[in-house]
């Protein structure tokens, strides 16, 4: 057996790759089933979550960090999604469930990871009993816990969107907001709001275990933006269909590294492989940012006319050269526009080139949507309503996932910055209509399902 | 991991016993090398070694650490990873 096998350019660009360009394994995720752990007590319910988690997981980090040593790839995340906790925890009486958050916050620190999705409820059509206390108990259990995220469906292609729903999460956003404002409201950036949410999502927060997946799994979600960059840069003033090809193989060769892991991760802790999460996802670091990519192709900066048709490229040659690389392709598989989690869109929407409205129009051809966005903290419940609400139109008419992430920063107005640290990074505070959304909020009921429901 | 071949790569600039330095090293861990290959891009030296490490007498963790400060000490970043990294992303 020779080197020969690989050329000194190809090892080089893997190289090249992973230390320059930032390329890593976002997240590695473990979905666990908790449906066994249904009790009409919740202390014991959330006792047997605790005590499974810890069991299922005990192995992950350690796993991860192996992985990542033998392959020389940086493995950033290693966490945990867990079965819709409403769907758990109305087998009791309980008025609150944030002794449940409480248990999983201890158990996600027990096993090492550092954020655990599941503290969800799927209302898109209506709510129980369950789902209503799981939701009213949102803002406590993120202002009490460090770790754990929480997510509620409130609309699908299928069925339609919940608007009673979204006026509530309206309400609990700014509730979560209040009682997190001595950090600037960082609750409700482990809150998303969905759209068409997905079953296997392995990215924090709006990750769960969905009611048709198996007992245990291992999905992965990769990140390279900065070498998509570069061979962006590389092509210089290529045409479109020369760029979207760089893009294609660029996108293959980091998705590879998401299979290799994950099949990697699956055959050491002897839990089956689900998806490759296909998403391109920034960070805050340089060089780690989606929004430098859209500005390539020759965009002075993110959010000026063009970025739309720039990012509907970019995301449509990711998932095409993804698609190849990976047996189970799932989650969100899309790019990610998070504005506080990406140096270019912090810098962007401080000069005022990218504006709310922009974001709207740029999560119709990407994943997800409005997400790590600040709003002045005196905007309405009605309007937070709102946003959610054209968000979830646009995922249920174009059977897309959409979700909304904002945070309502307490005291802050338009231009002051907020500071969540870490991965979550900083955000000014941006821009919303100032005209009222409430007579159309307060309607309520349901927006009926659209004729893109009626496909059978 | 299927095999037991890394890479170890060296990058940087060139001087005068690298190649046995780095050998020395793998030796002493009790690993094979199976192949060498050397050349000069961007203006830096890189030596692609491709190593069996079956019958190592220390853990893969462990070599990786040793080589990384072998190329500290050296002005020279020396990287051991699994081969199916490169399998993986070059080869279908």
């Amino acid at each position: 057996m020779s080197t020969s096998r690989y050329s000194p350019q190809e090892i080089i660009e893997t190289i090249r790759m992973v230390q320059m360009e930032n390329l890593d394994i976002r997240t590695i995720t473990m979905g666990i089933s908790l449906r066994d752990c249904a009790h009409p007590d919740l202390a014991v319910a959330a006792t047997k979550a605790y005590d499974k988690i810890c069991r299922v997981a005990e192995n992950l980090v350690r796993a991860g960090e192996e992985i990542a040593l033998q392959y020389g790839i940086p493995i950033i995340n290693k966490r945990i999604s867990v079965t819709p906790i409403a769907l758990i925890a109305e087998s009791s009486d309980a008025d609150s469930y944030v002794l449940m958050a409480e248990y999983l916050d201890r158990a996600a620190k027990q096993v090492g990871v550092n954020f655990i999705g599941g503290f969800s409820a799927l209302v898109q059509k209506g709510m129980t009993r369950g789902d209503t206390v799981l939701i009213a108990s949102i803002p406590e259990a993120l202002a009490t816990t460090d770790r754990v995220c929480a997510s509620v469906n409130v609309g699908t292609t299928k069925a339609g969107i919940n608007m009673d729903a979204v006026a509530l999460m309206g309400r609990t956003i700014i509730e979560t907001a209040r009682l997190s404002a001595s950090q600037d409201g960082v609750g409700c950036a482990k809150l998303v709001v969905f759209c068409n949410a997905v079953d296997d999502n392995p990215f924090m927060a709006g990750a769960f275990h969905g009611i048709g997946e198996p007992e245990c799994v291992i999905n992965v979600g990769v990140s390279g933006p900065g070498a998509v960059l570069r061979a962006i840069e590389q092509q210089g003033c290529a045409d479109f269909g020369a760029l979207a090809a760089t893009i294609k193989r660029t996108a293959f060769k980091i998705t590879r590294m998401g299979e290799l892991v994950g099949r990697a991760a699956s055959g050491k802790l002897g839990v089956p492989f689900g998806i490759v999460d296909l998403s391109l996802a920034p960070t805050p670091a340089l060089g780690d940012s989606v929004a430098r990519i859209i500005e390539a192709m020759g965009l002075e900066r993110i959010g000026t006319h063009g970025s739309t048709a720039a990012l509907a490229l970019l995301n449509d040659a990711v998932k095409k050269g993804g698609a190849m690389a990976s047996n189970y392709v799932g989650g969100l598989s899309g790019a990610f526009i998070p504005v506080s989690e990406d140096i270019g869109m912090i810098e962007a929407a401080s000069m005022g080139a990218l504006s709310f409205d922009k974001l709207e129009a740029m999560a119709c051809v990407c994943s997800v949507g409005l997400d790590m966005i600040a709003v002045p903290g005196d905007t309405p419940a009605e309007t937070i309503a709102a946003i959610i609400a054209d968000e979830a139109a646009i995922g249920m008419i174009n059977r897309k996932t959409t979700a909304v992430r904002i945070i309502p920063a307490p005291g802050k107005q338009v231009g002051e910055m907020v500071e969540f640290g870490g991965l979550l990074g900083r955000a000014p505070v941006m821009a919303v209509h100032r005209e009222s959304s409430r007579q159309f909020i307060e309607r309520g009921g349901r927006i009926p399902a659209p004729l893109q429901a009626l496909n059978n | 991991m299927n095999s037991h071949r890394i890479i170890v790569t060296v990058i940087g600039k060139d001087r005068v016993g690298i190649i046995a330095s780095v050998s020395a090293e793998l030796a002493q861990a009790g690993a094979n090398i199976l192949d060498i290959s050397q050349s000069v891009m961007d203006e830096f030296f890189v030596m692609i070694m491709m190593v069996d490490i079956e019958h190592a007498n220390i853990p893969f963790g462990e070599l990786k650490s040793r080589l990384n400060s072998k190329g500290d000490g050296m002005g020279l970043r020396i990287e051991a990873q699994h081969e199916d990294v490169f399998k993986f992303m070059h080869r279908i």
